[in-house]
């Protein structure tokens, strides 16, 4: 083997990989958090919603989880201007990431809601508690708490899939890595930095994670 | 520029077969790695189970893109020159061994602890006890959520566009610049792959809520 290894090119464009990890930090953060409004609402349309919305939701999710990410981003990017809605590549990116995690996170909050008997919301109601009372603490929040590994793992899993933005050139991490790549040649070594940086990245989204359960999620029930 | 016509639309339909091609290599390949891991993560020997939870942890922790990267240079360090093809279904099985990996490490584990007493009660070695007692049990739960992943591995195939393997994607995408139709283009190949993936979820959700039922 005579391959000697440099990272030195790499190293000196710290302060491009740091703007690309912040970018793809925020895209991520982003997603998850409207992500899990459109859930929460899809979940509800899809559990106690009139016939169309549960028809409309069940398409959505379906069509999402059936249809690679990358395509669903092509859709947005290159497919919405034909339709008039033109965006800019970050904008685009954060759209479509948010289709992508608010479907997959309709499944997980809606198998949670399932999960709530009817006994405890008719307990509830005979409490006095008005319905978005009955709503928030009946329904959603124990429906969160019982399924929140499954929502934090597909969080993550969102995370990671930002780095496919990088075909309609955001300028998140892995785009900033294909720019390094282009003007040093030294594809092995940004790579494997950057793997390493996403995997730092992971970790510390699952340490966050773990904190907002304990802060949030842990106090007894109810 | 060209317009989209029939033999547009023949070029996207006969690239979806280097799409399943793709899927079938790395899920087999998939299955050969992921049955090594998931012995070794429930296996015995503590080297072993630290291993296969770092390889793990490796995969699952990092972007399947990078992981395509990797393979598509990493090789020619090494000295040999991969091409597309072959890097996407090297990054794609390796991939692949992980998820199944620890998908199959879950169903073992479900198999009760009393099945493997008494397989070396009556004096199994560990082969013949996880051949004849433990996997044929693990496998009835295995089932579904590995049809699952296999949706998964269909879909993650799309990504072997980015290094340059034309399959389904990157056909729409040659057809694309050629013609400019992106939304009529990319929703036909939306519809291609969910017509792929589709029946295969159906059936896992058919048969995990027929687990279930048998369960209780």
């Amino acid at each position: 083997m005579t391959y000697v290894f440099q990272f030195g090119d790499v190293f000196n464009s710290w302060d491009e990989l740091a703007l690309g990890a912040w970018l793809t930090i925020r895209l991520s953060a982003l997603s998850m958090v409207i992500g899990l409004v459109v859930a929460i609402l899809c979940a509800l349309g899809k559990t106690s919603g009139p016939k169309p919305v549960r028809w409309i939701v069940g398409a959505y999710v379906e069509a999402i989880r059936n249809t690679p990410f990358l395509i669903q981003l092509f859709m947005v990017f290159f497919g919405l201007p034909a339709l008039g809605l033109r965006l800019d590549a970050d904008t685009a990116a954060l759209l479509a990431m948010v289709i992508n995690v608010g479907a997959y996170a309709t499944e997980i909050v809606r198998a949670g809601i399932e999960n709530i008997t009817r006994g405890q919301i008719e307990a509830g109601r005979a409490l006095g508690l008005k319905p978005l009372q009955v709503f928030r603490h009946i329904v959603l929040m124990p429906a969160i708490q019982t399924v929140y590994p499954a929502l934090t793992s597909q969080f993550i899993l969102i995370m990671l899939n930002s780095s496919v933005c990088s075909a309609i050139a955001a300028d998140e991490l892995t785009a900033a890595a294909n720019d390094i790549q282009s003007r040093s040649f030294r594809s092995f070594e940004v790579y494997f930095v950057v793997t390493g940086i996403y995997l730092v990245m992971s970790l510390a989204f699952s340490t966050v994670f773990a904190v907002i359960e304990r802060t949030f999620l842990s106090r007894g029930r109810g | 520029m060209r317009s989209f016509g029939p033999n547009e639309l023949l070029f996207i339909l006969a690239a979806a077969r280097w799409t399943i091609a793709l899927s079938l290599i790395a899920f087999l390949g998939g299955a050969v790695g992921g049955l090594a891991v998931a012995l070794a993560r429930t296996g015995r020997v503590a080297a072993l189970r630290y291993l296969s939870i770092g390889y793990i942890k490796l995969f699952q922790g990092t972007p399947l893109l990078m992981q395509l990267f990797l393979a598509f240079f990493g090789p020619n360090i090494l000295g040999f020159s991969v091409d597309p093809w072959a890097a996407a279904a090297l990054g794609l099985t390796l991939n692949a061994s992980a998820f199944l990996g620890e998908i199959w490490r879950g169903c073992i584990e479900a198999v009760p602890e009393g099945q493997r007493e008494a397989a070396r009660a009556l004096g199994l070695r560990y082969f013949a006890l996880m051949r004849l007692i433990v996997l044929p049990q693990a496998l009835k739960i295995a089932l579904p959520p590995t049809v699952g992943f296999l949706v998964q591995l269909i879909k993650a195939t799309s990504l072997a566009s980015i290094i340059g393997f034309v399959e389904l994607t990157r056909a729409a995408q040659v057809i694309n610049n050629a013609t400019f139709r992106p939304f009529l283009i990319f929703s036909i190949v939306a519809l291609i792959y969910f017509l792929m993936c589709w029946p295969l979820s159906l059936y896992s959700q058919r048969m995990e809520k027929k687990l279930s039922a048998a369960a209780r």
